[in-house]
């Protein structure tokens, strides 16, 4: 971690949306602008470098992030970026640009239509083109087989998911859930985040333009990517998750975690990976918005530290098929 | 307001060149063989890797392992999917193929979920036609390899391309302006909205691309206009309704701030030009519905051309 303000980034704003109208997505993305720069306290005119994650497979439409520029107001012409993964990623790019020096302030937003299409077909297509996507896996089956792997090895039980999810929702318990039909043996509806629409924003500034606002600063980023056969890799490890976090400075003195974890096996996947304590509180998140998800665990585990519930607050977010790829961020207070 | 949706389908046959690892893979397939693909530290990978994880070198050893082996993770599914290798409940299993050191998914035709478990024994079952492609294994099915376990073993030439269907499946839904606006033309009315901010009238209407701002007020514009610019469509290419060669412009509604494509027709495509006054021709008011298509195309009004100071800002 940088000692000195020169060179540091900070989270000074974060909004969501779990409401998506339009494929586009554009008429979803205005209000979390505005809410996430109103919480910011800054002008829209005053964001240097806009990033965007999201695809075209959900949408089920070319250039679809074109679109979402017109949310932006384009004129004058403005510095603007995608990528085609979760705007977790996207924020990594921002981070980049910022500690470059060649922005100061910048606006990360993710969105996606989770419900337009059969989410579970979509996501075969992210899968290896030439020996597994033309058998069209779903990605729940795919969830399966590392769930139960999990099992078999004595990682966790299916007892072990189902309290994941119960602590997730009040209302329900351990035994009710596991009274429950399969989904996927050994997944039930419980274990398998719920498909849903939703945008979210985070915006970034550099030390020098923080001023009096609050912030969460970003005091390390590590993102690593595993190789994408099933077979290629331990399916109950998540090295590249364990990677990043090392690549992020190491979790020592987290005291809340904010994971994206699609399935309910995955969340105790990721926590050995990361090797974070019980005592490590977790941000609870019911739905998987496809895009933008990661995101809005970076905003979630910042505002955690922005309203002083913590001082060090850890995000997680992956991409690609069983946790192929993870991302993990640290933000601290600056006190 | 209820927002208009419909169903949308997208398909494509996505044509991949494959190299010399996996096109010999699957000229393996096609006769019947299983390759896998031996790296730098003994293992043997199925389906082949093209490069070593350990030394980045290309694959070039390539050995045939057994058609049957062990699944080491299974599933079951009850309805399966569009595209999926059986249409009846099967399972998913990573199968580890004797000689292999790794795994590879597949479908499990076993009839009941019961017949599923962890350590059972499969084989391949092949396809009745096989082309050089991994669907070239139907599915597995429990048991050991048997004496016939597939073609005649000729690898045969290597497999240089392998075609695969895509087709997805979506609900696309419009926002409430775009609403709007179909539901217009169902009546005959071009209805765009304008930005409280710029005062600018988008045709269809959408989000000011300039102020960032939702557009608010309906506006009624139009359904003649001026030809911005134009394009003559001389290629051919497939699905194409119009034989070439045709014209598609942009077309600037009278009221509008932003100009709409559409085919122009009725006029000899070397006469279309810049400022060409244009008047929408629609189709019979019977068929029209919430879609643009109820104006057919355009064509020229009989005015006098427009000035181009009229329409500059708009190209
Ligand atoms: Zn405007």
């Amino acid at each position: 971690m940088n000692g000195t303000s020169a060179g540091r980034v900070a989270v000074i704003g974060f909004a969501a949306s779990d409401v998506s109208v339009t494929t586009s997505g554009v008429e979803t993305l205005v209000p979390v602008f505005e809410a996430a720069l109103a919480r910011a306290a800054l002008d829209r005119r005053d964001v240097d470098f806009w990033c965007s994650g999201s695809s075209d497979y959900l949408a089920g439409r070319a250039f679809s992030f074109v679109n979402a520029v017109d949310a932006i107001g384009a004129v004058p012409p403005i510095a603007e970026s995608h990528v085609e993964m979760d705007a977790a990623w996207a924020l990594y790019e921002a981070y980049i640009k910022i500690l470059a020096g060649e922005a100061s302030t910048a606006l990360v937003y993710g969105f996606g239509k989770g419900t337009a299409g059969e989410l579970a077909r979509v996501l075969a297509l992210q899968l290896d083109p030439y020996t597994v996507a033309p058998l069209w896996p779903d990605a729940i089956s795919v969830g399966a087989l590392q769930a139960r792997l999990g099992i078999d090895t004595g990682l966790f039980s299916e007892r072990d998911l189902a309290a994941v999810a119960a602590a997730r929702d009040e209302t329900s318990s351990v035994e009710t859930l596991l009274d429950r039909p399969y989904l996927a043996m050994p997944l039930r509806e419980h274990d398998v985040a719920r498909v849903a629409d939703g945008a979210s924003a985070v915006v970034l500034a550099a030390a020098d333009r923080v001023g009096g606002r609050r912030a969460a600063w970003i005091s390390g980023i590590g993102h690593r990517v595993d190789p994408q056969g099933f077979g290629e890799r331990d399916l109950t490890a998540v090295p590249s998750a364990s990677a990043a976090a090392a690549d992020a400075g190491g979790l020592d003195g987290v005291e809340v975690a904010a994971l994206h974890a699609p399935f309910t096996h995955q969340e105790l996947l990721l926590r050995r990976a990361l090797g974070l304590p019980d005592e490590v509180r977790s941000v609870a998140f019911g739905s998987n918005p496809m895009f933008s998800a990661g995101l809005s665990r970076i905003g979630a585990a910042a505002e955690e530290v922005m309203s002083g519930r913590a001082a060090v607050a850890a995000a997680h977010a992956t991409a690609g098929p069983l946790l192929q790829q993870n991302l993990v961020c640290v933000l601290r207070s600056g006190s | 307001m209820d927002t208009l949706s419909a169903p949308l389908t997208i398909a494509f046959d996505y044509t991949r060149s494959l190299g010399p690892v996996l096109g010999r893979f699957m000229a393996g397939l096609r006769g019947g063989r299983v390759l896998g693909g031996r790296t730098s530290d003994g293992r043997v990978h199925v389906p082949p890797l093209e490069y070593d994880p350990g030394t980045h070198a290309p694959v070039t050893e390539l050995v045939e392992v057994s058609p049957a082996g062990t699944v080491l993770s299974w599933t079951w599914t009850d309805r399966p999917l569009e595209g999926q290798p059986l249409d009846r409940p099967f399972g998913w299993a990573l199968i580890r193929l004797d000689g292999a050191d790794t795994a590879l998914l597949h479908a499990v035709d076993a009839g009941g979920s019961d017949a599923m478990s962890t350590g059972m024994r499969v084989r391949i079952r092949w396809a009745a036609e096989r082309i050089g492609h991994i669907r070239d294994i139907e599915c597995f099915e429990p048991g050991e390899a048997g004496p016939d376990s597939g073609g005649d073993g000729a690898d045969g030439a290597v497999v240089e391309i392998v075609t695969t269907p895509i087709r997805l499946h979506y609900r696309h839904s419009t926002s409430v302006e775009e609403s709007g606006y179909l539901r217009g033309l169902a009546e005959g009315r071009i209805v765009g909205r304008r930005c409280p901010a710029c005062r600018k009238v988008y045709v269809p209407p959408r989000v000011c691309p300039a102020c960032g701002v939702a557009t608010v007020d309906e506006v009624e514009v139009a359904d003649r206009g001026t030809v911005t610019t134009f394009c003559v469509v001389n290629v051919p290419f497939a699905g194409q309704r119009l034989t070439p060669p045709y014209v598609v412009a942009q077309v600037l509604l009278d009221g509008a701030d932003i100009p709409i494509p559409h085919l122009i027709l009725g006029v000899p495509a070397a006469e279309v030009r810049m400022g060409l006054r244009v008047a929408a021709v629609w189709r019979d008011r019977a068929d029209w519905t919430t879609t643009p298509e109820n104006i057919d195309h355009f064509e020229p009004s009989g005015e006098a051309d427009a000035p181009y100071e009229t329409f500059a800002e708009h190209l």
